[in-house]
């Protein structure tokens, strides 16, 4: 019976006193972990979705090229458009812009550069191998069909 | 009045903290975007030097694996007209394991392979000779108005027929062959065992004008 006297006698609140410290590190891990977007993106962007991903290993190597229909058709029409960095480019500037994207790495990683294309699934292959051949043209062969993951059935 | 503020508590109020720290927390979770840098890898072939007529490369016609996809999303499959590509890979990975004419390095190719790949091995004269180098290509064929979403999905199964041929012949899955990534020696090794002799040959083809713009 003391034994149960005993148990009833502790408080039955859990203290949560610490409650704000657990709250603290979970909120510094995503200010750490976030990255606010720097670009806006002006071409839809729904991706499209495949089995076989494989993941890139260095970032600093990536460049992003996203392809779709543009957000603002009054201004840019609605026919599919390349975005580079912040602004529409043509598809014969494309050359232009590796050749920028590869200045900024170093000369021993120059060749290495990877082009991650974000296309939009609705963007029909024409648009698309135009691209290609003006990156074949700049000499960054490695591309990345940007895509989502699917359960493989 | 002097007495009555005396009394208060001297300590600040913490409890709503908590709350003020959940507010920023959804802030966070709600603005982070975890950048994903996933997808289809893809190496273009080299650029053509116009002075130079591009290197005639006589190939079969058994040799090649012969995938078109129209301008309405249509697959035709070494010639014949297939609804979806759910059979594809499979399709895929018979024919490069056909050894139909195996020379000697194929030969000893072929008695390296597990038993699972082995039993693959049709020796159907009719498809390819072997998986080596100029012996069994993949070939997509597209129109300018194919939407780009078919052509991921057959790419994705060619390349699924690969790596699960790859993956078979170091013991892992398919999975875990994607994910290594040859940073260490170890993991380097397994990549060029996988993919020793059976060179990755999927050949992209300039799309046709037709429909599209």
């Amino acid at each position: 019976m003391g034994k149960f006297k005993k148990k009833t006698k502790t408080s039955e609140n859990i203290p949560t006193s610490a409650l704000p410290d657990i709250i603290f590190m979970l909120l510094f891990f995503f200010m750490v972990t976030t990255v606010l977007r720097e670009q806006d993106i002006l071409v839809e962007q729904k991706l499209p979705q495949a089995t076989q991903l494989q993941k890139l290993e260095k970032k600093t190597l990536i460049s992003y090229l996203f392809v779709g229909k543009p957000k603002k058709p009054a201004l840019y029409g609605t026919e599919p458009r390349v975005q580079a960095n912040d602004v529409l480019i043509n598809t014969k500037d494309i050359i232009l812009w590796v050749n920028q994207e590869k200045d900024k790495l170093s000369e021993a990683e120059r060749d290495q550069i990877t082009i991650s294309m974000k296309a939009d699934r609705d963007v029909k292959m024409g648009p698309i191998s135009d691209i290609q051949f003006e990156l074949r043209e700049a000499d960054a062969r490695k591309l990345l069909y940007a895509s989502t993951g699917k359960v493989q059935n | 009045m002097a007495r009555s503020k005396s009394r208060m508590s001297q300590e600040v109020n913490a409890g709503s903290m908590a709350d003020i720290a959940f507010l920023l927390l959804i802030f966070f979770l709600v603005t982070t975007t975890i950048a994903s840098d996933k997808g289809i890898q893809n190496l273009l072939p080299p650029k053509q030097d116009p002075n130079v007529p591009p290197p005639d490369i006589k190939l079969n016609e058994r040799n090649i694996f012969n995938i078109l996809v129209n301008a309405n999303d249509q697959f035709f499959i070494e010639g014949e007209y297939v609804e979806n590509t759910e059979l594809l890979s499979e399709d895929i990975k018979d024919f490069i394991l056909n050894f139909g004419a195996p020379d000697e390095d194929a030969v000893a190719l072929f008695n390296g392979l597990p038993q699972s790949l082995k039993a693959r091995a049709n020796r159907d004269g009719k498809s390819s000779d072997h998986p080596m180098s100029g012996g069994a290509v993949v070939s997509i064929k597209t129109n300018r108005g194919t939407s780009y979403e078919t052509y991921l999905e057959v790419l994705d199964q060619v390349k699924r027929a690969y790596f699960e041929i790859y993956a078979e012949r170091v013991g892992l899955t398919s999975e875990q062959y994607r994910a290594l990534t040859g940073k260490n020696p170890a993991e380097k090794a397994l990549i060029d065992k996988g993919k020793e002799g059976i060179p990755l040959a999927i050949s992209i083809a300039e799309p046709d004008k037709i429909g599209g713009n």
